[in-house]
């Protein structure tokens, strides 16, 4: 009889799936290995230098864009995003009442999980959010205003560290671990997923562009393209990813890409705000 | 003689006309292939996987049909469920084979 309940048991754990550390959710030992893995394969690349993306991985393209940074290309961003930022709306009240610290120099903490809500809160959500607990209407997310107000938000919190939290509750783990699956997920049909170029081709040319690493790929956010002629938000860049491989674009500032950029953002714990950024 | 080779002309234009009428494509046979393109189509859409090729495919398919053209509306239908098909495919082999990608 004991044996064939040691065999019963034997022939059920044959049977269940097996459960790997691939199925358990540890952003504690992701962000490791993920850190591990930009380091030991970009050695000379010092770590706060990766959220300069293709400039990290290329001398000569870090040259030309030290001669353009002289004269920012997003420079008219600033002033708009400035000038909108101030300016209160028509109930007298301003973006910056909607915020800590007035909205100065937080970028850092955005996105964040919203425990009411049960979501992840970008910092482009928290902006409409702000405009429309005041009575006016939400911005587009891929257009130039949404662009200039978190250019002027990123701009405030240049060199201040990533500081995103994963809070203990099994909502926050499953948006982390739904942000983590559509970052490593193949779609399209060109069958690419984001890490394809961000993790195993970072460094790598794509015709003329260098592929900049997943490690800081979000601290420029947002970005003026050289190949746009003007300025992109975060949800712009995600839409033109999935388009560039042939799949079809989720609506901006849809879940899934609110929570792959909550699953960036996590990974570049510590690295500094660069943004505005500018891009070829 | 000549009634015998008018008669076989006649079989033979006869038979040519039925083959025609056999293989033109007609508006219904448009909507089944259609039909199936987009239930796949919308099927890769609430798995979030659609791709853009089979968007253009069901666009053109859904042109050549207004024209007129059902053989070339039916290629474009049959060629969407086909792109609609596999992105299907990929969704489902991806949904466990990206931890197979995953920096850990």
């Amino acid at each position: 009889m004991r044996r064939a309940v040691l065999l019963a048991i034997a022939m059920f754990a044959l049977a269940a799936p097996p459960v790997s550390a691939a199925d358990s959710v540890n952003p504690k030992a992701d962000f490791k290995a993920f850190r591990d893995y930009f380091t030991k394969h970009f050695p000379k690349v010092p770590l706060n230098d990766f959220v300069n993306g293709p400039y990290s991985m290329d001398a000569d393209l870090r040259k030309q864009w030290e001669e353009i940074d002289a004269f920012p290309p997003y420079q008219f961003a600033l002033d708009k995003g400035k000038q909108m930022f101030e300016t209160p709306f028509k109930n007298g009240k301003t973006y910056g009442d909607c915020f800590p610290n007035k909205g100065i120099g937080i970028r850092q903490s955005y996105p964040y999980f919203d425990a009411k809500a049960g979501e992840v809160v970008t910092l482009d959500v928290a902006l409409n959010q702000c405009r429309q607990a005041n009575g006016e209407a939400p911005l587009d997310y891929t257009k130039d205003d949404m662009a200039a107000l978190t250019a002027y938000m990123a701009f405030t919190s240049r060199g201040k560290p990533f500081d995103i939290k994963i809070p203990n509750d099994p909502r926050a783990l499953a948006a982390y671990r739904k942000g983590e699956e559509y970052f490593y997920t193949r779609r399209g049909q060109l069958n690419f997923s984001c890490a394809s170029c961000h993790v195993q081709s970072a460094g790598d040319h794509i015709r003329t562009e260098v592929l900049a690493p997943a490690l800081g790929l979000v601290a420029a956010l947002p970005i003026y393209r050289s190949e746009w002629g003007g300025m992109g938000t975060t949800s712009r860049r995600l839409i033109t990813c999935n388009s560039q491989v042939r799949a079809v674009p989720l609506k901006a500032e849809d879940e899934l890409y609110r929570d792959v950029e909550y699953y960036l953002s996590y990974m570049s714990n510590g690295l500094p705000i660069s943004g505005p950024g500018a891009r070829p | 003689m000549r009634v015998h080779a008018l008669i076989r002309l006649a079989v033979i234009l006869s038979a040519a006309g039925l083959t025609t009428a056999a293989w033109a494509a007609s508006a219904d046979d448009f909507n089944a292939a259609y039909t199936k393109a987009e239930a796949a189509e919308n099927q890769a859409g609430t798995l979030k996987t659609q791709w853009t090729t089979t968007e253009d495919a069901l666009k053109a398919a859904k042109k050549a049909a207004d024209a007129g053209n059902f053989d070339d509306a039916i290629k474009h239908a049959q060629q969407a469920e086909a792109l609609a098909n596999a992105s299907i495919a990929q969704a489902k082999e991806q949904a466990t084979a990206w931890k197979n990608a995953a920096i850990r």
